[in-house]
């Protein structure tokens, strides 16, 4: 099927057909077929999906950015609307996320039901400004911080796929130009918004995201873009995509729609990120728009992606502690609890010592950034911090738990996985 | 959401810097050097501090740390404990020894202002008080102590010994724990206020150390020592059910004030070293990790380290400021503090090679000086201890 067959058919209809396949192929297959499946599919793949048709749908006076508030006081405390939308969250993650966890990872798929069920939460209509239909008002990267924290206490893929499309409305709303917001913004102040994401890795170790491979060339008043992009959240069935390319030897990112003439995907599924869908993105001479205008930065863009995984790396880590606390308390070994042993206890005070150091660290970039103040020191630090810390819980985790830790009956293993990620990402996310 | 240090403090931050870098650092090799000589150039700092500290209703300083919050419900407050924490970083960033031998600011200061009653605030007013915990046979292990406090008529008599008493020989006064009763455990530790020159009390000798050499750090000897009924702090009843709460509230206090000892230390060691390295760091921190070479990447880790240690410190002090308790807090800022601060300033006169090692810098004294940051006021194990019982919700007796 390819994009132009697709482009007529309603987004409804599109929307169930690219739900229910997944689960088709993956759900009631043995693991010797899927294998099968998966050494078929190797190769390059059109899109699955293909673009949502964007059209400039509201006329603004002028480009949207946000303002920030004033702060003066040091202060820890939350409002009152954060803490509503903590609790809604924190339910979420755990009467939704953590059960389906497991199941998500396993298949490696994003459920239908945990997608139709975060949009009921209608976080996408704070990422879009209030003259585009959404709710935004003013930089909330604090409250998209807490969110993001929230969500990843209750599975660290599910939140990041959840979060994805957040992070390009997010990136739009902060960098888009008047027109570039005119026309993609609105559909993500809706009840069904677009998926999509945000491209920067590469397959290259070492990777630095501002020597880039993927290049842009100006072309009259288009740029095409030709590279290969790594790690792609749900790439294959986004219908908007961030792309970070060099144009003239310096990075910058670019629009581009799903189902692009000379897009391919082709399945990359990592260590953990399962649910995540993750895929290699083959850039053939793809037509895009380059985001922004003067004062997009790059570093920034990517400081409050890093700052998304973070507060991914807080929620997680959080859940790593919390799992090992009644664990290791009802663990008997040489007749009392596990918990009765310095170097067990030890190794859970470390634990909420250097989480609580993340959680500094991350909050303070975040807040930093919500104030509009120079923030990339903090980010930067905050990333290297958590980087660290957060897989130093993670392989705790599954150590506290012994050989039980290492198999799939508990989620310490999983989480051992996804936290790898917390050092290797770059975009995917924005807060 | 604000983790940034808040302008009303800024004039006082500033001062302290210069306080340090002009007044402290000057004399510092010096009193390393001239260990259990008084630094006399102190006398007028102290001065100095005290009509800031008067003039001010917020200001730094121990006798200040550890008031909680207004009373009156005013919303967010940063008060004298955030003040007092960061006037204490930039103190040590001139010289912890000197910060710890400043008159009037023992942690002796700190637990009068803590726990004492108005009676005692007025009396004790103005004096230097230290701080006498540990026994010879008792380190971490305070709940253990043998210094014994017997009731007679309007006195308590006081018999035990004493040591690792900071400031013991100079100070006015000294904060003692005593129990009334070592069968009762815990809840029978009580401090009492003894002056100098109370009959009885005799400083036995002056410890020689590895570091924080200018301050004075003592054993004291107590022999049928009477101390006044009404120099007891705090609550004289025996409540085994608060077991013991009441000596152990100063620790809540004065623990995010050793962490920020640890921040300040460590930060001179980061800063002068930043400057030794300069021509190979990246200012800009435009190197990711991953991309940089091995010295920014140690250097930027160092400092990623470092400023968890010193918002882990503010959030605790936010914390006794807004009245939240704050024990788990308060540990977790001095274990963290404790430990950061002794890695970074070791590892800083690694990289600086025999520059970090020689005396000519103050590089290797203020590796020497950090150790103890990490044992007093509770070692990083006791920390550990503490904040893991309280997660696990295990007593004293589970989780030894």
């Amino acid at each position: 099927m390819n994009s132009n067959q697709i482009q007529g058919m309603g987004l409804g209809m599109l929307s169930r057909f690219a739900q229910s396949s997944w689960p088709d192929r993956f759900g009631i297959r043995k693991p010797f077929e899927r294998l099968l499946y998966s050494g078929s599919k190797a190769g390059f793949q059109l899109a699955g999906v293909a673009a949502r048709q964007f059209s400039k749908g509201s006329s603004l006076d002028k480009t949207q950015r946000l303002p920030s508030a004033p702060k003066g006081l040091f202060d820890l405390s939350l409002t009152e609307e954060q803490q509503m939308m903590r609790e809604t969250l924190q339910r979420f993650a755990r009467d939704v996320l953590r059960p389906a966890a497991h199941q998500s990872d396993h298949d490696a798929v994003f459920p239908d039901s945990i997608r139709t069920q975060s949009l009921e939460l209608g976080l996408n209509f704070y990422a879009v400004p209030e003259a585009l239909g959404g709710m935004a008002a003013e930089q909330s990267v604090v409250t998209n911080m807490l969110a993001a924290e929230d969500l990843g206490y209750g599975d660290f893929s599910l939140a990041a796929s959840i979060l994805a499309p957040m992070g390009v409305a997010n990136a739009l709303t902060r960098w888009g130009s008047k027109v570039q917001q005119e026309v993609y913004l609105p559909a993500f102040a809706s009840e069904t918004p677009p998926q999509a994401c945000i491209a920067v890795m590469e397959a290259e170790p070492l990777f630095n995201p501002f020597l880039l491979s993927t290049t842009a060339l100006h072309t009259g008043n288009e740029y095409v873009i030709s590279g290969e992009k790594s790690l792609v959240i749900h790439g294959a069935t986004a219908e908007l995509l961030l792309v970070a390319a060099l144009l003239d030897g310096k990075p910058a990112v670019f629009i581009v729609r799903g189902g692009s003439e000379g897009l391919s995907f082709r399945e990359e599924q990592g260590m953990g990120l399962k649910a995540a869908q993750t895929v290699t993105m083959h850039l053939d001479n793809v037509i895009g728009e380059k985001l922004g205008e003067d004062d997009f930065d790059y570093t920034t863009f990517l400081d409050l992606s890093a700052l998304a995984w973070c507060a991914l790396a807080l929620g997680t880590s959080q859940s790593v502690l919390d799992y090992v606390i009644p664990y290791c308390n009802e663990r008997v070994a040489f007749g009392e609890p596990i918990s009765h042993r310095q170097s067990v206890a030890f190794i859970i005070a470390d634990m909420a010592i250097e989480l609580e150091s993340m959680r500094m660290m991350v909050w303070r970039a975040a807040a930093l950034a919500e104030a509009g103040k120079p923030f990339h020191r903090e980010a930067y630090l905050a990333r290297l911090l958590c980087a660290e810390k957060t897989m130093k819980i993670g392989t705790d985790g599954v150590q506290l738990l012994g050989g039980h830790g290492f198999t799939k009956e508990h989620p310490v293993e999983r989480w051992y996985r996804d936290l790898r990620a917390v050092g290797v990402m770059h975009g995917g996310l924005h807060l | 959401m604000n983790l940034e240090t808040p302008k009303k403090f800024q004039m006082l931050v500033d001062q302290a810097q210069q306080v340090a870098l002009n007044f402290l650092r000057p004399i510092s090799r010096k009193y390393d050097k001239a260990e259990h000589s008084y630094p006399k150039e102190l006398d007028m700092l102290a001065s100095l501090l005290d009509g800031m500290n008067d003039g001010a209703p917020e200001s730094a300083g121990a006798s200040t740390a550890g008031k909680r919050g207004a009373q009156a419900n005013e919303g967010i407050r940063n008060g004298s404990n955030m003040s007092t924490a960061l006037g204490i970083i930039e103190m040590c960033y001139g010289d912890t020894g000197l910060l710890l031998s400043m008159p009037r600011q023992g942690l002796g200061n700190s637990a009068i202002a803590a726990v004492a009653n108005d009676e005692q605030l007025e009396r004790f007013m103005g004096k230097w008080a230290a701080m006498a915990i540990t026994e010879p046979g008792t380190g971490s292990d305070s709940a253990n102590i043998r210094t014994s406090a017997t009731r007679d008529g309007d006195d308590f008599i006081l018999n035990g010994e004493k040591i690792y008493v900071t400031s013991g020989e100079r100070a006015d006064c000294v904060v003692v724990w005593a129990t009334l009763d070592r069968n009762l455990g815990r809840a029978a530790i009580k401090s009492f206020v003894v002056e100098k020159g109370t009959p009885g009390m005799t400083v036995t000798r002056l410890e020689h150390k590895l570091g924080i050499k200018a301050s004075d750090t003592a054993a004291i000897n107590f022999t049928d020592c009477r101390v006044p009924v009404a120099n007891l702090l705090g609550n004289p009843e025996i409540d085994v059910g608060k077991g013991f709460a009441g000596v152990m509230e100063t620790f809540d206090n004065t623990r995010p004030l050793v962490a920020a000892m640890a921040v300040g230390c460590a930060k001179a060691s980061l800063e002068r070293t930043k400057e030794l390295l300069k021509d190979y760091l990246d200012p800009n921190y435009s190197t990711l990790p991953l991309n940089a070479s091995n010295v920014v990447a140690t250097v930027t880790r160092m400092e990623a380290e470092w400023e968890a240690a010193r918002l882990l410190t503010l959030k605790a002090a936010w914390m006794a400021d807004n009245k939240q308790p704050n024990s788990k807090e308060a540990s977790i800022a001095k274990a963290k503090a404790g430990r950061v601060g002794n890695e970074i300033t070791l590892k800083c006169v690694e990289l600086c090679a025999s520059v970090g090692y020689g005396e000519d810098e103050l590089l290797e004294k203020w590796a020497r000086d950090s150790k103890i940051l990490d044992i007093f006021e509770g070692t990083q194990q006791i920390q550990q201890l503490i904040i893991a019982r309280r997660l696990l919700g295990k007593s004293s007796s589970e989780l030894k």
